[in-house]
Formats: structure tokens, C-alpha cells, sequence
């Protein structure tokens, strides 16, 4: 049974190939933005760690930048 | 009319958001896939290999709804000079480059067993890889120029030239003699596509259609903390 699934009548070479380049292409592409992501959320708590209270205080005033801060999800 | 798109509010949606659409995408994924490649039937002439339409077809017409939808944005963001949605197109490109790539290759494999080939120079695939290419300049245009306005002039005018190419990837197969067949997907007319083969590939449009979503808010998210990074540096 499995090696009809995976052989599909002749086609599976064709079948599981352009599936496979589908999701590889799904899971680089992710990988890539999210690592974007976080590079510059790092850079972005970095920088604000380098700024003085009074200006920590102001950045933090914008809501944008608190959430920024406050919001650490794994995405 | 416009308040609505303030980035502060935005973002407070935007940041939450991907990690559902993350759940969902994996939970529409998993029923495409199982209909797709195990209780769909096979097509009487193409055999198992009709499987490769439920991944070739929904990336060919998300491409084609995404740079649909970058000119759009382009051009209503220009004449109405909305920065937002400049931003919100260039968070769409990736993945409507991704999807036109993915229809491309996709589209070769399939043609080996079906036509013989793997390329063909037909209208419809030459209409598909010029897509790419508007697509590719676009991309780059973000990444040369440095100048807003000249970011905006450049990839309005990128866009204005590409959607002239939407229209004929749609009728290319209507207008000249391809190896394509014709559509088989009507909305306005009956569909020459069963309904068992149908069904799969709704919930592959879905599918692709989410991850679509998945990326534009990640990358969206990320260009906000770009532009919040330079604001930091101003203080």
C-alpha cells in the first residue's frame, strides 16, 4: 500500500516532487522572514537600551514601542 | 476616513495575529493535503498526475491576486499618498513572488509527464515568468533606491506595467493556441472541473492563501520595527 501511494500509478517521482519543492519553499520562506523578524527586534531593544531615561521614557510613551518591548511571541 | 490605518493600532493587531494563522494554516493544510494527494480520484487521462494541479493552480492564482492587489495598493496609496500602503505592498511581494516561483516549477514538473516537456515558450508560461520578472523588480526597486519618492515613482510605474500582463496571463489561453488547456474554473458559467476535484483545490487556495496572509503579517511586523528603529535613532 505504501509503495503505491508513493509510486501513484508512475507519477510519483512528478507527484511528490512538485509537492516537496511546494513546501520546502513554504518553510525557507518563513524561516528567512522571521529571521528578519528578529533581527530586528533585537537590534530595536538594543538601541532603546542604549537611550538615557528621559528618552527611554518618551520612546516608551508610543504605544508602537511599548508593544514592541512588551510583546515577545515566538513569530 | 484614513485614521484607521495609524500604525500604533496596527501593529497591536499585527503582532498577535500570525501565530493563529500559523494554528490555522496547519489545520486547512492538513485537510487540502489529505483530500489532494489520497481521496481525490485520479483524472481519467493525466492520471496521478493531475495531483500536481492542487499545488500548481492555487500558487498560479495567488501570484496573480497579489500583484492584483500591489497595484492596487500602489496606486491608491500614490494618488492619495497613504505610506501604509506602500508598506503593506512591499510586505506582500515575498510571498506573491514565492507562489509565482512555486507555480512556475510546479508547472514544469507537471508538463514532463503530460506534454513531454518540461518548457515550453507558450503564452500562458512566457506570461507567467514576464510576471515574475515584474515581480523581481519590484522587489529590487525596495532595495536600490533609498529615496521614498523615488521608491514610490518606481514602483508605481512597475506596477502600472505589470498589471497590463494579468489580463493576458488570464486570456492567453483563449487568445492563442497554447499547450494549456482552457480554463476549467468558470464563476460565471458552469465548471468543466468535478466537484471531487474542486473541493481539494478550494481548500488548497485556502491553504496558500493563509500562509500568504501568515508572511505579510510577518514581514509587515518587521518593517514596522524597521521604521520604529530609525525613529529611535532621531531621539
Amino acid at each position: 500500500m505504501i509503495y503505491e501511494i508513493l509510486n501513484m500509478n508512475g507519477y510519483g517521482l512528478y507527484v511528490w516532487s512538485a509537492f516537496a519543492f511546494t513546501f520546502t519553499s513554504f518553510a525557507t520562506l518563513y524561516f528567512i522572514i522571521q529571521m528578519q523578524y528578529k533581527r530586528e527586534k533585537i537590534k530595536f531593544i538594543s538601541k532603546f537600551g542604549t537611550l538615557n531615561s528621559e528618552r527611554a521614557a518618551f520612546a516608551k510613551s508610543q504605544s508602537i514601542n511599548k508593544e514592541i518591548l512588551s510583546n515577545t511571541p515566538s513569530i | 476616513m484614513f485614521k484607521h490605518f495609524e500604525l500604533n493600532k496596527i501593529f497591536s493587531i499585527t503582532s498577535k495575529a500570525p501565530r493563529y494563522v500559523l494554528f490555522l494554516f496547519f489545520i486547512v493544510l492538513s485537510i487540502g493535503l489529505s483530500e489532494a494527494l489520497f481521496l481525490s480520484p485520479e483524472d481519467y487521462k493525466q492520471g496521478d498526475a493531475v495531483r500536481i494541479m492542487y499545488v500548481h493552480v492555487p500558487a498560479a492564482w495567488i501570484s496573480l491576486g497579489v500583484f492584483s492587489l500591489i497595484t492596487f495598493l500602489t496606486i491608491f496609496g500614490y494618488i492619495f499618498k497613504i505610506q501604509n500602503f506602500f508598506l503593506i505592498s512591499k510586505s506582500l511581494a515575498p510571498s506573491g513572488f514565492l507562489f509565482n516561483i512555486i507555480a512556475l516549477v510546479t508547472g514544469s514538473i507537471w508538463g514532463k509527464p503530460t506534454w513531454g516537456t518540461w518548457w515550453a515558450w507558450d503564452a500562458r508560461i512566457t506570461s507567467m515568468l514576464t510576471l515574475a520578472l515584474f515581480y523581481l523588480m519590484y522587489l529590487i526597486a525596495w532595495r536600490i533606491f533609498q529615496d521614498k519618492d523615488k521608491i514610490f515613482k518606481a514602483t508605481l510605474l512597475i506596477t502600472i506595467f505589470g498589471i497590463i500582463n494579468v489580463p493576458i496571463i488570464k486570456y492567453s489561453v483563449d487568445w492563442w493556441n497554447t499547450l494549456h488547456q482552457p480554463a476549467s474554473i468558470n464563476i460565471l458559467s458552469k465548471s468543466a472541473i468535478d466537484i471531487s476535484m474542486l473541493f481539494p483545490l478550494i481548500i488548497m487556495t485556502a491553504a496558500f492563501a493563509l500562509f500568504s496572509l501568515l508572511i505579510f503579517l510577518m514581514k509587515y511586523n518587521t518593517e514596522l520595527i524597521k521604521i520604529k528603529n530609525k525613529g529611535l535613532d532621531r531621539l
